[in-house]
């Protein structure tokens, strides 16, 4: 029901919006708790576990009843809270944990059996059969006790992150967070002032009373606009500072989009990493209900949350409202409600010497005992004294004091220190290092103290940063105090069906608390899991001190003795696309594209990724129907004519110094300061653990630069590897490295007719010796031409700076073709190597030696270098290892990779196991499947035939071992 | 968590890749006994507390720091580059290392 003349929500214009399916009519600036209340809609959703009735609790992301669906366009998006989410034109919404309806919900019916769902009853119920449990009592529990449900279709909305860095991150703008944000823009500081709410002003958008002669919220609006004309300050609403990480690092989520229909340009959240050098947490307290019996009827609510939804949102509940409370704010909300026109059926003060001198009546030393109403309140039943009576009330206001949000300055371990006075816990000093807290988050409650609190602690924030803050000139407000009286909750009467609720989002009460304690879960930990009280996605937010004050008393123990459960972030539920955003389905990743790739695709070669490099599989021709036949015809081309390939993916890494060779020494396990300048020569590379690191050509350029290549995998590693050894052991050599894989695209051009083809092309005969490397000009373009080859046959590369890629590319093609040859893609490109026995990662995977690999004789004796001495030692070398050897099936049989060898006839067992396969390939050339592999003392075995098992595909077939190079042993192709 | 590099000022760790303790910059000499290979590439202290562990600025200066910080307090004490003063030095008197 509206109140009229109250509220700061736009009444001129209003909004349609739908809720279970039916229209309801709301103001731009309403909430959907607000709205529906507005619309005399109670009952919002239903519980947990028993299923009952529930209305709305709160004004603020705490909310632990009224979560709702959002639907739109599709999508679901569960457990939002109706008092967060605001009210668009066209929004639709539903109630969840219900079937079929909210006011007919079936599984209500748990409610009639709670005596047996106490707390851990489905440890105890659903034991046996132990098969039971997966099949059917897990996916009943789970279908009766619920919260929302996704649509289950991919989420494809848009999701933002974002960084930001200020001086000062201010927590909150309530009156201590405006304050303290003022304050330190006055002084010139960087300031970023955030606050969850759709509008800046905290508890002041509910405050009747004055600040500096003008109304609360009107002094929050000039404050704000002073805020927002100043350069140095960043106004975040919406936005929730969800935790507190080391150095000054906050996260925050905002609300970007979630309060309008979506629009295809708005990013529905926004998750923000803040970098500040200070903060000061002003982000208020959470009043907390009192557990009495029945207290969850729907009508009941925060006295605090009647006070905004009378204030700020001109809404009211009900009209004979009652409140419950152990402190003086619920009086407040009392004589604002009075001062509107409600009536006030009785203030009930726990407190015996409450004053009694209110224009309605009031019951000092009384308590609420019962409640009664099913959908919504109809009455609550008081008792003073040992005097019983009902007063009749449609809606009840809850104050049982209020607790410091002191959640984060919990995040980084600290723990926060009971203060008997405010019957609360508040922030341990220092806890996170440059977070001040100050205001009601302190423990600080009057408008006055929080106003000077907030000046005070920016102006100790900012000094810490050099800067002077001016003499704070704070307005005149007032100075009221709660002065809560302790009372946790007023024991039901006999009955199993009479429970009081601590955990409204769990269905915890406090027999469940008890019970926990007699069943030997004292430790506040055990209660919590034991309970699951706090474990909600309030996260306990209405309930922790409550349940453990209660803990404490029927442990005998004190509150702090009792201690506390662990705040965690994320402060309110932030949800993994906001914090994932942009981490999803294409371009998770960086894509690194070719010079050549539209040319592959243009010729439809399947693109295959190599690292984050997409690199072409095979070029199919007409005709070929599959990737084998593209790739048989691929590797006879090479073998025969000419094939060109991009390998512009291998790691290109620039070495230039006096003492390049030395380094390079030092690097390589061979001698590189031999190599004549215009040569090329393979190097093998160890981690200094002994292990093969990476191999790969490195040609010199000039006396004192080099070009190294690595493989495509390892080109950051050898790159970081590099700069370890150079800034850690090198000190004062001339040497310098730098990746340029990005600045040559090179291409392999293979195969009989390759030296024809790049001599037509460049128009000179070329004559490069075997591992040769010389300045080539391509018109006006300057590259280089190396004679290298990883297929065997009589191979160049030639590279150009990237901008020529593509047209080289293009030439080369064509040039080929003319020859009979053409393009190969990586499954070529692999069977080529595997013929020769030329090694990849699949061979070097890390736990390969040089010896392994039978490249021993490449570790030089006559020099040091990474990896050698731990190279050496006892167990790298010898029979024991598994050493690298060629594969070949007797008959017909398939090799696959990642099979495992046995002995001939032994079985296939772990501790049988001799080896494995790497690398397989169907041979073109040979007429067979070729396979690399590592078997036990493989080198002394050439000739044997052993078991290769494959238990996952189903492949179990007798191979001949052989030497890793089946093609051209002697290389003389290689040299032409 | 942000590191104090001596090039490029306070940056995001996200910036940064990380080895592993200082003691990979006391490397053993040639022709080291095994005994203090092992112990240079795998014992390792576990101190709660004060630390010093090599990071490398991949996605900025491409320099390897030393970082002190406290494993308890989760504090940067201070970073240096590995390459200047701090190079090829023997390892400092006191660490668990064979010799």
């Amino acid at each position: 029901m509206r109140i009229p003349g109250k509220g700061l929500i736009d009444r001129t214009k209003a909004l349609t919006f739908r809720f279970d399916g039916s229209e309801y009519s709301g103001h731009p600036g309403d909430t959907v708790a607000s709205a529906l209340m507005a619309n005399g809609v109670k009952l919002v959703g239903r519980s947990f576990k028993y299923h009952r009735p529930r209305g709305v609790l709160t004004a603020g992301s705490e909310e632990p009843n009224a979560l709702i669906e959002v639907l739109e366009d599709g999508q679901q998006t569960p457990n939002v809270r109706a008092t967060v989410q605001e009210v668009y034109e066209g929004l639709a919404v539903q109630s969840q944990n219900r079937a079929p309806s909210l006011k007919f919900d079936l599984l209500a019916v748990n409610d009639l059996a709670a005596p047996f769902f106490g707390a851990g009853f489905y440890y105890k119920t659903f034991m046996w059969p132990r098969a039971f449990w997966e099949r059917l009592y897990e996916p009943a529990i789970r279908r009766a006790a619920g919260l929302g449900r996704l649509s289950g279709r991919h989420d494809e909305a848009t999701y933002e992150k974002a960084w930001a860095y200020c001086d000062l991150l201010v927590i909150g703008a309530g009156p201590t967070g405006l304050m303290a944000a003022l304050t330190a823009a006055r002084a010139g500081a960087d300031v970023i002032l955030a606050d969850e709410g759709a509008r800046m002003g905290g508890a002041l958008l509910s405050d009747m009373g004055q600040i500096g002669g003008q109304g609360s919220a009107d002094w929050a609006a000039s404050v704000l606009t002073e805020l927002a004309s100043m350069p140095n300050v960043r106004l975040m609403t919406r936005t929730t500072v969800t935790g507190a990480y080391d150095d000054g690092t906050y996260g925050a989520l905002e609300r970007v989009g979630l309060h309008v229909a979506p629009k295809a340009d708005l990013p529905r959240e926004c998750f923000w990493r803040i970098v500040t050098k200070r903060a000061v947490l002003a982000a208020g307290a959470l009043e907390r209900p009192i557990a009495f019996q029945n207290n969850d009827r729907p009508g009941i609510m925060l006295a605090s949350a009647l006070r905004t939804y009378l204030n700020r949102y001109g809404v009211v509940p009900g009209q004979r409202i009652a409140l419950f409370a152990n402190n003086d704010s619920a009086r407040t909300t009392a004589r604002d409600l009075h001062a509107a026109g409600v009536r006030i059926a009785a203030l009930i003060d726990s407190r015996e010497g409450a004053s009694t001198d209110e224009p309605f009546p009031v019951h000092a030393g009384a308590v609420v005992s019962d409640t009664a109403g099913r959908h919504g309140l109809t009455s609550v039943t008081v008792r003073q004294g040992s005097r019983e009576f009902k007063v009749e009330a449609d809606a009840l206001g809850l104050s049982g004091g209020w607790n410091p949000t002191v959640h984060l300055t919990c995040h980084l371990n600290g723990r926060p220190v009971w203060d008997d006075a405010i019957a609360a816990f508040v922030p341990a000093e220092n806890a996170v290092p440059g977070l001040i807290a100050a205001g009601s988050a302190k423990g600080t409650f009057s408008t006055a103290a929080c106003l000077a609190e907030g000046a005070a602690a920016a102006a100790v924030a900012i000094e810490a940063l050099g800067l002077k803050a001016p003499i704070a000139d704070i307005p005149a407000a007032a100075d009221e105090n709660p002065a809560t009286e302790a009372l946790w909750h007023i024991p039901t009467k006999p009955g199993l069906w009479n429970r009081a609720w601590l955990d409204f989002a769990n269905d915890v009460t406090t027999k469940d608390v008890k019970l926990s304690a007699q069943e030997g879960f004292r430790s506040v930990e055990h209660m919590k899991r034991y309970t699951t009280q706090g474990m909600a996605p309030d996260q306990g937010k209405n309930s922790n001190v409550a349940a453990l004050a209660l803990l404490a008393d029927v442990t005998g123990r004190a509150i702090p003795e009792t201690g506390t459960t662990t705040f965690r972030p994320p402060f309110t539920p932030v949800s993994i696309a906001a914090m994932g955003a942009g981490g999803r389905a294409a371009g998770f990743a960086p894509q690194r594209f070719l010079t050549s790739d539209q040319a592959s695709r243009d010729r439809g070669a399947p693109m295959i990724e190599a690292g984050l490099w997409y690199r072409p599989s095979y070029f199919p021709k007409p005709g070929e129907t599959t990737w084998k036949e593209a790739c048989d015809r691929e590797v006879n081309m090479v073998r025969s004519t000419v094939g060109v390939a991009d390998v512009s993916t291998l790691g290109k890494i620039d070495i230039q110094g006096k003492d390049a060779a030395r380094f390079l020494d030092l690097v390589y396990t061979n001698t590189f300061s031999t190599l004549p300048v215009g040569r090329t020569r393979y190097g093998l590379m160890l981690r200094e653990d002994g292990m093969v690191l990476d191999d790969g050509t490195s040609a010199r350029l000039a006396e004192d630069r080099f070009l190294m290549t690595t493989t495509t995998a390892a080109a950051g590693l050898v790159m970081r590897h590099l700069d370890f050894v150079q800034q850690a052991f090198c000190a004062g050599w001339d040497v310098r490295t730098i990746s340029v894989t990005e600045s040559w695209a090179q291409f392999a051009v293979a195969g009989p007719l390759a030296r024809q083809l790049l001599s037509s092309y460049l128009g000179t005969e070329i004559d490069l010796p075997f591992m040769g490397v010389a300045p080539v000009r391509i018109g006006n373009v300057q590259g280089r031409l190396f004679r290298i080859s990883f297929s065997g046959e009589e191979g160049y590369e030639i590279a150009v700076p990237t901008r020529y890629g593509e047209a080289l590319f293009r030439d080369l093609l064509a040039r080929a073709e003319l020859l009979g040859g053409g393009p190969y893609g990586m499954e070529a490109l692999n069977v080529l190597r595997i013929e020769k026995g030329f090694i990849t990662h699949a061979e070097i995977h890390g736990r390969v030696t040089a010896f392994d690999i039978g490249m021993e004789k490449m570790v030089s004796g006559k020099k040091d270098c990474i990896g050698k001495g731990a190279s050496q030692r006892p167990g790298l070398s010898g029979p024991e290892r598994e050493q690298m050897v060629g594969l070949t099936p007797v008959g017909e049989g398939v090799l696959t990779s990642g099979a495992h060898l046995y002995a001939k006839g032994a079985e296939a067992t772990r501790v049988n196991d001799q080896g494995y396969v790497t690398s397989v390939g169907w041979s073109p050339t040979l007429n067979r499947w070729l396979g690399l592999g590592f078997l036990k003392n493989g080198r002394a075995r050439h000739g044997e035939v052993i078991r290769m098992v494959d238990g996952l595909r189903g492949h179990d077939v007798l191979c001949t071992v052989s030497d890793p190079v089946f093609h051209d042993k002697e290389g003389a192709k290689l040299r032409g | 968590m942000r590191i104090p590099c001596p090039l490029c000022g306070l940056r995001d760790r996200r910036e940064f890749y990380y080895y592993g303790s200082d003691d990979y910059l006391h490397r053993p000499g040639e022709g080291a006994a095994p005994e203090a290979w092992d112990a240079y590439l795998h014992l390792r202290d576990n101190p709660a507390g004060v630390t010093r562990d090599l990071w490398y600025h991949e996605t900025g200066c491409t320099s390897w720091l030393v970082v002190t910080r406290n494993t308890v307090t989760h504090e940067i004490l201070g970073a240096e580059l590995v390459a200047g003063e701090g190079q090829g030095k023997p390892a400092p008197k006191g660490r668990r290392k064979a010799s």
